[in-house]
């Protein structure tokens, strides 16, 4: 293992987002942004593997309309190597299937690799399909849902998740990986590693760079809307001098709702 | 493909077969809505039986993908023969079961069809322009999002239990056997352990109650088991007793298992927006936590400010005393 290429998204911090009362239209703009939660994830697995090997190049890449360095710059404190980060203004507004072409086309530039690790999904557009794509457009061995990963040699073992099974699988490096947030915890870096990134380069493209012709990156869906959802809830609190007579009171509300019993 | 290529038809796949009766409702819907017709793939071994079985479910059209070798899901032969139909048919919509086999699939499918692809749908129309358009969840559970295409053939994948099964019943429709190339497989699947689940899988539960932080020891899920057994319910838990405490494997909530039961029981969860994006199609929604400002309380029915380890043995006795 040589080379392990990290894709991370820069995402909109969902915890820190805000509902416009009015029109219950989710305002983005202005959130804090950070490093994917699934792709964090998916950097600390490589981290972890270039420990256990003892050596391993790791480099994370990232694909952005704004800028990503101060969140680039934790990934590279936790422990990555070096960073590429595609930034262009094209790009505002693609979709999964640009996401991928420009990916598959920064790690062409990049050139060698031995394993591609992903998050399974972001963690704000929550689609999961960027690492699927991005598979086969370099036509990779893909293994998703991976809660627990070994590399041996030229051969990565991957434990899946599925909805009924686990599933242990076998593929051939170079391969690419999409990890869930079961496989790690995710390591905080030290004040000595934020130092040190600081010295780490980050290399910075354009789409121009990578040849891709804007045509090929147009998005093929179109978000018409994003509201938060009406939750309407009876939100009765039940009260009463025991808890008897709040379970009761409970029981009673629940049989009367059709929920339970007959 | 050139542009006079005209995409015609609303097919549906999913590897798991309730899942595809499922689609199959909403299928049906889509095609009639677009005065077309309504064809399933089916891809598996010995499946001809099925084949006619999901023309009474409201296929007009089977393409049987019969074969030995294709008994359990392998990810790049289902995805050479489902490709080669599309190319050979272009369908104007493909449904394909969001399950963690078939999202990938979706989206390879998508990659090699140059087209796009909306994941987890639990609502689809068609808008005035004749387009596909999807409804998902969306920012951790903060948004729904409506998503419509700008290509075709349009390609969303369908949660399961986001629609019902069709009742069955005598219809005409046509199965047509496929021949079957097998494309060598990438990736070798060297174990397959089935999960220990007792019971009735989650998704399918009537009653759920479940636990979050709130509940100290693993051992204490014994009152919600007795609780469950009163009503005839699931127990549950929120993803911090996964991630965090390692006590379960599996959880409520976006990124886990999404539920849809008559009557949902939260003890001891706060309520992140994540796991209430998980729960949110409950009928009724019960919260139980110590805490008065527990955001739990904002998307619940009925609250209870209390121990849960006192209301819930309350609640399970009141309960069996008055359905007695």
């Amino acid at each position: 293992m040589k080379r392990i290429i990290v894709c991370l998204k820069q995402a909109v911090d969902v915890s820190q987002l805000k509902v416009d009362p009015a029109t219950r239209q989710l305002v983005t703009a202005g959130a804090p942004r950070k490093i994917s939660d699934f792709d964090k994830n998916a950097l600390e697995e490589a981290i972890r593997i270039k420990e256990r090997l003892g050596a391993a190049e790791i480099f994370t890449l990232t694909v952005s309309s704004e800028d990503a360095k101060p969140v680039l710059r934790e990934a590279l404190a936790m422990g990555a190597d070096k960073a590429y980060f595609v930034n262009d203004p094209a790009v505002q507004g693609i979709d999964t299937s640009g996401t991928a072409h420009i990916l598959a086309g920064a790690i062409k530039m990049i050139g060698q690799f031995d394993l591609i690790l992903c998050g399974e999904t972001s963690l704000d557009s929550f689609s999961g399909l960027v690492g699927s794509r991005l598979a086969e457009l370099l036509n990779l061995p893909l293994v998703t849902f991976v809660r627990k990963l070994s590399v041996e040699g030229d051969t990565a073992l991957a434990e899946r998740a599925l909805e009924d099974a686990s599933e242990t699988v076998k593929a051939k490096t170079p391969a690419l990986v999409a990890v869930t947030r079961e496989i790690n915890q995710p390591r905080i870096p030290s004040l000595m590693m934020i130092m040190k990134a600081s010295k780490k380069e980050i290399v910075t493209w354009t789409l121009s760079d990578l040849n891709i012709q804007e045509e090929k990156i147009d998005a093929k869906i179109e978000v018409t809307s994003v509201v938060a959802p009406k939750m309407e809830r009876k939100r009765i609190m039940i009260t009463g001098e025991t808890v008897l007579e709040i379970a009761e009171k409970l029981a009673k509300a629940l049989i009367q709702e059709g929920v339970v019993g007959r | 493909m050139n542009v006079m290529t005209e995409y015609k038809g609303v097919w549906v796949f999913s590897e798991a077969y309730d899942l595809m009766l499922e689609m199959l409702s909403k299928g049906r819907e889509l095609a009639d809505e677009l005065q077309t017709e309504l064809t399933a793939v089916l891809v598996g071994k010995n499946i001809e039986q099925r084949g006619n079985e999901l023309i009474k479910y409201g296929a007009d059209n089977v393409y049987l993908i019969d074969s030995s070798e294709l008994e359990h899901f392998q990810a790049e032969a289902y995805l050479g023969n489902l490709h080669s139909l599309v190319v050979n048919h272009h369908p104007e919509i493909l449904l394909i079961g969001s399950t963690r086999n078939g999202r990938p699939l979706a989206a390879r499918l998508a990659t090699r069809l140059q087209t796009g692809c909306v994941p987890d749908c639990a609502k689809l129309s068609i808008d005035e322009n004749r387009r596909l358009v999807g409804e998902r969840i969306t920012y951790g559970g903060n948004a729904v999002a409506k998503v419509t295409f700008k290509s075709k053939p349009q390609i969303a994948t369908v949660p399961s239990r986001a629609f019902e099964r069709p009742e069955p019943r005598e219809r005409e429709g046509q199965v047509i056997k496929v021949d079957v190339k097998i494309e060598s497989p990438k990736t070798e699947i060297v174990e397959r352990k089935p999960l220990e689940t007792s019971n009735v899988k989650v998704e399918e539960a009537q009653y759920l109650i479940c636990c979050g932080r709130g509940m100290e020891k693993k051992d204490d899920k014994v009152l919600l088991e007795e609780f469950a057994e009163v009503v005839g319910g699931q127990v549950g838990c929120s993803r911090p007793l996964v991630e965090d405490r390692k006590w379960f494997t599996e959880w409520i909530g976006l990124s886990g298992h999404k539920v849809k039961p008559k009557l949902y029981i939260a003890c001891g969860i706060s309520g992140v927006i994540q796991h209430v994006a998980g729960i949110r199609d409950s009928k009724i929604i019960v919260a139980i936590n110590k805490d008065p400002e527990a955001p739990i309380f904002e998307i619940a029915d009925y609250g209870v400010v209390g121990n849960l380890y006192e209301v819930v043995p309350a609640l399970k006795d009141a309960l069996k005393k008055m359905l007695q």
